[in-house]
């Protein structure tokens, strides 16, 4: 009998020492390459008092910044909410043709440099082009003004709320539609009833991910925007501009506004997430 | 509601998923679609439900033509495979939801509703358990539910795909006989579909069998065992085992040689018998092999018999003897087909 007596241990488990060499070298990875940077935002944001940080966020070229950014963020998301509704609509109930290509297509922004989708809108309304000399005929600015900010961040956020929604559809299927017709409801019913309470926290998710990158975004806004203080700079290009003129503490003052906002996201990701991990799993039948 | 399907066919992507379907279901009736998974007749119930529309072919209600009309005008109820109850909602809201949504003419009182969400709850014996949700509940609980929302809207004809499908045994037989009453005290024609034939012989009053998106044959219980119409229908309902046989001047010829079994006409096919329609003989003119497994089955034995065919495969049959028949492993068994069908032309 004492032969046997060995505590049992899953095979899929390991010894204390790989465990303990494992969390450790995740935790001071994280320590390093995370946190500390994140803390040293906040330390030099803070670096000559509270009142120097203040100055800095109501400086009127900052507060031009932020407005303008989350103007950027309003008309962007749920402009995007929108399309991805719909696009995962139709590729998770709907056969057709060209449902692969479409599906490729809506990566798109995610698999190519942001600068380059900037530079598309550079090319279709710039002044060599067709449209942006006859827009411009016409009183409408797109290049260096706010709808090209917009335009280019639409882009670059499309996929948040499309990716999201599309496994979770796919998933669901057909049945409760079908279900919900069959007992008479008329399709807008059906959608507003049972597929989108279905889908709200999927929905939810997609939506705070797409904020946090409309908000973030540089690289394709700072193509279309043309940098212009107190007129087309968002909050990350006037982060870049500060830091370049060793505005040390005004610069750090705006990004831990754009980290703050990070977390905030982070923070509710993380709680929808409990909601809905325990909804996915209970809500399955 | 009468319904009258004519000449359906459906196909999916050139894959004809029904072929010249023909059915009238009589008003009241409790049918049964019974085939094997790709026979068809869940294809077929979703197009009488108006969930899919046939290639061509009609659907009548009545004697209204309904093979252009959508899902919502048919007013049917549709009881699906896994329920499809809506998981935010609770049960009476799911009792309710067909009514809810109607247009404010004809949608009920606020009060109505709830007067029949808790008569249908009554009826399917879940009272008190309305204010809970979906996946609290068991999944006999869930079929109740889901059958009760059908109900809600009073429709015309009511469709049932695979409900006791996802169940366990034991709730599955209940739940059967319950919807047997269901049946006989509300009257409506009520068409389901299963793969499980004990469930559609037991529960239906005439069986639909399917087979490759057409109809083998249509027929009480009795019908569709004792007297099947097709070599599938022999071997899918019941137990059976078949032979090559030649029929000459009267006589049953079974590699040539006369097994003790007469019939009419000549011909060249197959010979169909059921376990418990053999006699085991003495006769020298009768099947024998030799038996190579013995199971126990309720009150009887099955002896498994393999016939010897000149160095191919044996053939395979299955036989019923008495519990104390002198059968041993390995031992030669003689017998004769009591009752017999042979259909032509299979080899």
């Amino acid at each position: 009998m004492s032969d046997n007596r060995r505590t049992f241990r899953s095979p899929a488990d390991e010894g204390f020492f790989t465990k303990l060499a494992l969390v450790a070298l995740s935790l001071v990875f994280l320590a390093f390459f995370l946190f500390m940077p994140l803390v040293s935002v906040f330390v030099h944001a803070f670096a000559d008092g509270w009142d120097a940080y203040y100055e800095a966020l109501i400086e009127p070229d900052a507060w031009a910044a932020i407005q303008l950014t989350l103007t950027v963020a309003v008309i962007a998301v749920p402009l995007n909410l929108v399309f991805g509704l719909c696009a995962a609509w139709a590729i998770a109930k709907f056969e057709f043709k060209g449902k692969a290509f479409l599906i490729t297509l809506i990566d798109l922004p995610f698999s190519i440099s942001p600068v380059i989708s900037g530079l598309v809108y550079v090319l279709l309304f710039g002044t060599g082009s067709l449209l942006g000399p006859w827009l411009k005929s016409h009183g409408v600015e797109i290049l260096f003004a706010v709808p090209g900010i917009v335009l280019a961040t639409i882009f670059v956020t499309f996929p948040f709320v499309a990716r999201e929604l599309i496994p979770l559809m796919q998933d669901q299927g057909t049945g409760d539609e079908e279900a919900a017709l069959s007992l008479g409801a008329s399709g807008w019913q059906t959608f507003w009833y049972v597929t989108l309470p279905n889908v709200k926290w999927g929905l939810l998710y997609g939506v705070l991910l797409c904020n946090a990158r409309a908000m973030g975004e540089f690289g394709a806004v700072s193509v279309v925007s043309g940098r212009i203080r107190g007129l087309t700079n968002t909050m990350p290009l006037h982060v870049e501009i500060l830091y370049n003129e060793y505005n040390m503490v005004a610069a750090f003052a705006v990004a831990s506004l754009l980290a703050l906002l990070a977390l905030v996201t982070l923070a509710l990701k993380t709680l929808l997430e409990l909601r809905f991990g325990a909804g996915a799993a209970g809500g399955r039948h | 509601m009468e319904v009258t399907i004519n000449n359906i066919r459906k196909e999916f992507d050139k894959f004809a998923a029904l072929n010249d379907v023909s059915l009238k279901i009589a008003s009241g009736e409790l049918i049964a679609l019974l085939g094997p998974s790709g026979s068809g007749k869940t294809t077929l119930l979703r197009l009488i439900a108006g969930l899919d529309y046939p290639t061509a072919g009609q659907v009548f209600f009545g004697t209204e033509d309904a093979s252009h009309s959508s899902v919502q005008e048919r007013n049917v109820g549709f009881v699906f495979q896994h329920y499809a109850l809506f998981r935010h909602m609770t049960v009476a809201q799911n009792i309710g939801f067909g009514l809810k949504i109607r247009p404010s003419a004809t949608r009920p009182p606020k009060a109505e509703i709830r007067k029949r969400v808790s008569d249908l709850l009554d009826m399917v014996q879940l009272s008190g358990l309305e204010n809970r949700y979906p996946n609290q509940l068991s999944g006999g609980q869930r079929q109740r539910v889901a059958l009760a929302r059908a109900m809600a809207i009073e429709p015309r004809i009511l469709l049932l795909d695979e409900p006791f499908g996802a169940l366990d045994a034991k709730v599955r037989k209940e739940l059967r006989r319950w919807l047997r009453e269901f049946h006989d005290r509300t009257g409506h024609t009520t068409v389901f579909v299963t793969h499980d034939q004990e469930e559609a012989l037991e529960l239906a009053d005439r069986v639909v069998v399917m087979s490759q998106g057409k109809i083998e044959q249509v027929g009480s219980a009795d019908d569709v065992y004792d007297r099947p119409q097709s070599p599938f229908v022999f071997s899918f309902i019941g137990e059976s085992s078949h032979l090559p046989v030649d029929v000459r001047d009267g006589t049953v010829l079974f590699q040539g040689e006369p097994i003790g079994v007469s019939e009419g006409t000549n011909t060249v096919g197959d010979l169909f018998f059921r376990p418990e329609d053999v006699e085991l003989t003495d006769d020298p003119h009768a099947l024998f092999g030799k038996v190579t497994a013995c199971r126990r089955l309720a009150g009887t034995r099955i002896a498994e018999i393999d016939i010897a065919n000149n160095g191919h495969a044996p053939f395979h049959v299955e036989v019923e003897v008495p519990l104390h028949a002198p059968i041993e492993l390995g031992s030669e068994a003689r017998f004769r087909p009591t009752r017999w069908k042979i259909f032509p032309g299979q080899k």
